[in-house]
């Protein structure tokens, strides 16, 4: 397999990452690079076998927990804001979304 | 009396205990060590929030209310959030971010007493295996400047391999303690996937990315692993329900009758000639102290690298959406609309080979794409984690390299970032099966390098790794061996 500029551009849109023709084409060459040590993954028989999430699932059984639905944190509202590239009255500012 | 900088944490410990130094002396003097520092171990020092941190650890130590590691000082890979210091991982995209909270790793170590000397450099947002991923500069190996000191902890190892802190937090995903601690020649374990907390640590790869100490010697990750391990149940839903352990207490207990399981596909045409001569120089030592050797496979250490650099990237282009230039983190200057703001903010904020991730990532996540790779990588995953336990039936512990070669010149994979990807083979099998894993010092190979040994235990058995790791440092001295200069 190997991604066109067309499909590297889509994935960047997906990503939402502004490459440079330069750049976009020099990633091309190096992902489909990588893609070449991946075709030996899809060789391997993999019928019936579950996928593995939690890596200590595979030997026993690994429960997500959630934790009580309860407030644990006071108004830390400054000092999560702190390193915000535009804040004002307490809300993060955005460009104009809505005309 | 032995510089404080050469003595390990636990005779710092004991000396603070005993009141032979204070905690701010000893802060004092691995300050102006970091200060002197030309390895570019440090990304972030704050010598006031250090010395503050220190005196809180005399007054404990006079009241007689300190911690098991009460005034010893550390340093903490970049990744882990901190409170005192700033916090980048190692990324223009979190260029002078100050976190409202401590990492539960970074509480934990300072409950136990210890004192934060600064922010150490790694690859960006933990990503590389030379540390040459870094947004601010490589790091440079203490045994030669020239080379790189391994990744993406490569700050730590350095800093721990020049002596300018006596241990260290690292973060591993896919060998990101083990290499560069075998690259520099210290000693490091990443425990369990699950026993170490991962809150306030910067997502890479959630599923795998696992905290741990890096020091000289087995006995100092064993105290700060005490430290370290436990559930976090609020925090980190990943938490296992493990609970906390002296990791000390087995370290002298005798390796009779243990049996070393000798992977085959770790001993191939892959492995330099002279990392093999101090791998098999450190099992013949073993051997000695009542080891046997098994020989055992584990036949899809190849494909563990697809695997990895499907999934790892996976993970990371999920975890990095959130870097969007809104809340946090760098934002673009000139654009036209949020859609324009977000690409751009992100195109600025991240390096090459972050950027190399989250494409892939984002492609394998994507429609028509994800039951081929993602999900293939995830079942393939499952197989590697049964040929663990297919060979831990027939030995207690695995032992091979840390890395085929010795740690390479700095700019030699510049242009060849899949180089770099399939140097990390040895690691990558323990990172996808979740098992802990350490990095004890082997002896040297070309050019003075040190090498690593790789020890992999079954799940939860760390103490087992440390007291192998201890009992070979009580009959070899590699640890104790210092770079020229240092």
């Amino acid at each position: 397999m190997s991604l066109t500029p067309q499909e590297i551009d889509r994935i960047a849109n997906l990503a939402r990452l502004q490459l440079q023709p330069a750049e976009a084409e020099r990633m091309r060459a190096q992902i489909n690079g990588f893609f070449s040590i991946v075709e030996a993954m899809q060789a391997v028989d993999t019928t019936g076998i579950e996928p593995l999430a939690h890596p200590v699932a595979a030997i026993q059984d690994v429960q997500l927990r959630l934790r009580e639905d309860a407030v644990s944190e006071p108004n830390h509202r400054e000092a999560n804001q702190q390193s915000a590239p535009a804040v004002e009255r307490g809300l993060f500012l955005v460009p104009k979304v809505i005309e | 009396m032995k510089q404080l900088h050469d003595m390990t944490v636990a005779e710092l410990a004991a000396g603070l205990k005993a009141k032979t130094f204070s905690a701010t002396e000893v802060a004092q003097h691995f300050v102006a060590r970091a200060q002197a520092d030309t390895t570019g171990s440090f990304l972030t020092l704050n010598p006031e929030a250090t010395l503050a941190q220190a005196k809180a650890s005399d007054a404990r130590i006079a009241a007689g209310t300190g911690g098991a590691l009460e005034g010893v000082p550390l340093g903490h890979k970049d990744i882990f959030v901190t409170k005192d210091f700033p916090t980048t991982a190692g990324s223009k995209m979190l260029e002078g971010y100050r976190s409202p909270f401590d990492a539960t790793l970074v509480r934990r170590l300072a409950e136990a007493g210890m004192v934060t000397v600064g922010k150490l450099s790694c690859d960006e947002f933990a990503m590389g295996s030379g540390n040459e991923n870094c947004a601010y500069g490589p790091v440079r190996n203490p045994w030669d400047t020239s080379r790189v000191p391994g990744g993406s902890s490569g700050g730590s190892a350095a800093a721990i391999a020049a002596r300018i802190v006596p241990a260290a937090t690292g973060t591993d995903t896919g060998g990101s303690i083990r290499q560069p601690a075998s690259f520099c020649g210290i000693t490091g374990i990443k425990p369990t996937y699950g026993r170490a907390s991962r809150y306030g640590m910067i997502a890479y790869a959630s599923s795998l990315d696992q905290g741990g100490p890096m020091a000289r010697t087995a006995e100092d990750c064993a105290l700060l692993l005490s430290a370290m391990c436990g559930p976090d149940a609020d925090r980190d839903s990943t938490s296992l329900d493990v609970p906390a352990e002296d990791f000390t207490k087995s370290l002298n207990a005798d390796l009779k009758g243990l049996r070393i399981g000798i992977p085959k596909e770790f001993f191939g045409e892959g492995l330099a000639a002279d990392v093999r001569a101090a791998v098999d120089g450190a099992l013949a030592e073993l051997t000695k102290l009542g080891a046997t050797l098994v020989p055992i496979s584990l036949p899809r250490t190849e494909l563990s690298i697809p695997v990895y650099y499907i999934i790892a990237p996976a993970e990371a282009s999920s975890n990095l959406s959130r870097f969007d230039g809104v809340k946090f983190g760098h934002r673009a200057k000139d654009y036209t609309d949020l859609e324009s703001m977000y690409k751009l903010s992100r195109a600025e904020g991240f390096g090459p080979e972050v950027k190399r991730r989250i494409m892939t990532g984002t492609y394998v996540l994507s429609h028509g794409y994800y039951d081929a790779y993602y999900l293939q990588a995830q079942k393939i995953r499952r197989m590697i984690a049964d040929d663990f336990q297919n060979a831990f039936k027939q030995c207690d512990v695995i032992a091979g390299p840390v890395a085929p070669k010795v740690a390479w010149k700095l700019g030699e994979n510049a242009n060849d970032p899949v180089a770099d990807y399939l140097a990390d083979i040895f690691t990558l099998p323990a990172s996808l099966a979740g098992l802990p894993g350490m990095s004890v010092p082997a002896g040297f190979g070309a050019g003075g390098m040190p090498v690593g040994l790789q020890l992999i235990g079954n799940y939860f058995k760390e103490a087992q790794l440390l007291n192998v790791a201890h009992r070979l440092q009580q009959a070899t001295d590699f640890h104790l061996r210092k770079p020229d200069g240092v």
